[in-house]
């Protein structure tokens, strides 16, 4: 019997979870990280909260953004390492299907981290809760958003030397109109206006990629796999 | 150029490696009941060969055709019907055997966990199958990633130095398994340096530059 | 027109094109920007508002528009590369990328020239320099990319498919930037009811503007050549034309 591309599907994220969960250490470093770098914001600049909170936005969604690119890099890296990567392309599912169970669990365990833990964040930045709900949209969607973008670029960057630098590199000028967005959600949120424009072109660029970046991140694959 | 209506068929594929042509029109056809067996010195492309044949690779020129059907249009189906086994055994150090062999045969077809241990008893691994594969021997994980290629129940087999890491039990045991394979009307494409004993029909492909 | 579009994918053929077509491109452009330069700089009246400082339009708005079109020359021939797997292609876009980024870079230095006198900063957040500022980007990643793969000929696949999904950003990148703020002034050179300038200013800044558009032809070709010479070394036909 042959097994269908959801069954494959919902398999590997299976193992992908099982095998992030093997090992909670790696799950622990971009948030850890994320509060690092929204550490040295207040530390750099202003104890004052009122002070903080003009930058929040901008703050909150460049430290998620730089955690989310440090775990990127190991979305496709220990499977080309270990040679299970030419296993699943030869699965007899497109890679289409690989990258797309791959992606959505590597952004289960630290996109959806990341949103779960800005809460924590956006309190010591001064983020009113009034804008909680706002900001937890809009990272949700952002985080979705760059797990895509980012699985193009570690496609492309697999197995380079100094590929992480790389793939920052490719990835962050593609991410700007995420954080454009996202970031201008959160701010009118805080002021008091209404976001939800901001959100609804956030969700159409969400949107646009997770329909387009599986492909790309597919083709990205077969070219290193060559 | 004949397409050869059953089986695997390799024709006039070259590949160039930067600059090197590391394949320079290389034919070759396996049948049901056949093990095409490629031997040649380090550096002539023999992996190669196996990653075109796969699909991995796509060649400069020439076509691999499967029943006929170019691989490349076919693809999905003609990755169903095959079990790859590269140099590397390929297994996540961080699963037990039988969890790698769960999720990998798992893509290809649905299986019982009592199968996966059938399939592990078979190579003489039965005793590892609920450790992680990192603490496996070389030789174990051998054993494990052939346990995986029995348990997929492809009828073409392509393994890239089978006998590699394996002792003179182990060697045996390979042999076995490709000639119990090919009588059930199985196809087998092994990369081999060393030569094969075997109690089949056996093709040869030397590759040189 | 298949046969063309075939004869077209050949090395030799491309090499032999472009080694004919480039004294064209060159002088042809020579004398488009030379009209462009004196028209600009001399002819043409001082703006009302700007005085003499807005001259250097005749060398920010050609370098901004082409560094976008040779962005997206460079992406249609990684397309046309990567789907029909004709190497030709591989070579004009990595042809054109040092170009559209030094044009970029152009487009970048010229703005903020321009932007002194005008606002009175060299720099300012506002959506046309900040786009440019990342499509610079975007050409530095792809040309990065390129150059760390050990294989060429997986850098200019990887290359390749970075430009293509580079060029469907760029249209985005732009939308997101004129939302997040404006200050530059509203297009002058096309608008609904025509140009607002007018005729003595906009006819130099055409020429101009074709006038880059030859010369990007002239060193593409000058460019291709060399990317053609390099990628095919191995084969009969560069041998020969080396000899000759």
């Amino acid at each position: 019997m042959t097994v269908s591309a959801w069954e494959a599907f919902w398999l590997l994220v299976q193992r992908e979870l099982r095998l992030s969960f093997r090992r909670p250490e790696q799950l622990l470093q971009p948030l850890v990280f994320f509060l690092i770098v929204t550490t040295l914001f207040p530390l750099g600049l202003s104890l004052q909260l009122s002070l903080l909170r003009d930058i929040a936005p901008g703050v909150l969604w460049v430290a998620a953004l730089l955690s989310a690119l440090l775990s990127l890099d190991f979305l496709f890296k220990s499977d080309a390492d270990d040679g299970t990567l030419e296993q699943l392309a030869l699965s007899g599912h497109g890679l289409t299907v690989i990258v797309a169970a791959k992606t959505l669990a590597h952004w289960l365990v630290t996109g959806l981290a990341l949103v779960l833990v800005s809460p924590i964040v956006g309190t010591a930045l001064g983020i009113p809760v009034g804008a909680f709900a706002t900001m937890l949209g809009s990272l949700a969607l952002g985080t979705l958003t760059l797990s895509w973008l980012g699985a193009v670029g570690a496609g492309l960057t697999i197995g380079l030397r100094r590929g992480n630098v790389l793939l920052s590199l490719i990835v962050l000028p593609l991410a700007m109109p995420l954080l454009i967005f996202g970031a201008g959600a959160t701010d009118r949120a805080i002021s008091g206006t209404n976001p939800a424009g901001a959100l609804y072109l956030l969700a159409a660029l969400c949107v646009f990629t997770c329909t387009l970046a599986p492909f790309a991140a597919a083709a990205a694959l077969r070219i290193t796999l060559e | 150029m004949k397409i050869a209506t059953e089986g695997l068929a390799v024709d006039s594929v070259h590949v160039w490696r930067g600059d090197r042509h590391v394949l320079q029109g290389v034919s070759a056809e396996v049948h049901r009941g056949e093990l095409l067996h490629v031997s040649g010195p380090n550096g002539t492309g023999k992996t190669t060969l196996l990653r075109v044949v796969s699909g991995l690779l796509h060649p400069e020129q020439g076509i691999v055709t499967w029943l006929g059907q170019s691989i490349v249009s076919h693809r999905t189906d003609y990755q169903a019907a095959l079990a790859y086994a590269a140099h590397e055994p390929a297994l996540k150090g961080d699963l037990t055997a039988l969890e790698n062999l769960h999720f990998s045969v798992g893509m290809k077809r649905r299986s019982t966990l009592q199968e996966l241990r059938d399939a592990l008893e078979r190579t003489g691994v039965a005793a590892c199958a609920d450790l992680p594969a990192r603490v496996l021997s070389a030789g174990q994980r051998r054993r494990v990633s052939l346990a995986r290629v029995i348990a997929m129940r492809a009828s073409l087999w392509l393994l890239d130095e089978p006998y590699a890491n394996l002792d003179a039990a182990g060697s045996q045991l390979v042999s076995e398994l490709l000639q119990a394979h090919v009588a059930t009307g199985g196809l087998a494409l092994v990369v081999a340096h060393r030569e094969l004993a075997l109690a089949c029909t056996v093709r040869r492909l030397e590759l040189n530059s | 027109m298949w046969t063309w579009f075939y004869k077209l994918a050949s090395p030799p053929y491309v090499y032999r094109v472009a080694a004919a077509l480039m004294p064209w491109f060159l002088g042809l452009a020579a004398v488009t920007i030379g009209y462009g330069l004196i028209g600009g700089l001399v002819f043409a009246p001082p703006d009302y508002q700007q005085g003499d400082a807005f001259r250097i339009i005749y060398v920010h708005v050609p370098s901004a528009i082409l560094s976008v079109t040779v962005y997206t020359i460079m992406a249609v021939a990684s397309a046309i590369a990567l789907i029909w797997r004709i190497k030709v292609g591989h070579a004009v876009a990595a042809a054109s990328a040092p170009i559209g980024a030094s044009l970029t870079l152009l487009a970048l230095v010229t703005g903020s020239m321009w932007g002194k006198p005008m606002w009175g900063t060299y720099w300012a957040w506002d959506p046309r320099l900040t786009s440019e500022l990342i499509l610079l980007f975007l050409y530095v990643g792809v040309m990065s990319l390129r150059s760390a793969f050990e294989d060429p000929a997986r850098g200019d696949r990887a290359a390749a498919l970075l430009a293509v999904v580079g060029v469907v950003n760029v249209p985005i990148v732009h939308f997101s930037v004129v939302w997040w703020n404006s200050l530059h002034q509203g297009s002058t050179l096309v608008t609904l009811e025509g140009p607002k300038m007018q005729s003595s200013m906009l006819w130099p800044l055409l020429s101009m503007l074709l006038g880059f558009t030859l010369f990007y032809g002239a060193v593409l070709c000058i460019r291709v050549q060399g990317e053609v010479l390099q990628r095919e070394r191995q084969s009969a036909w560069v041998r020969e034309a080396i000899k000759s």
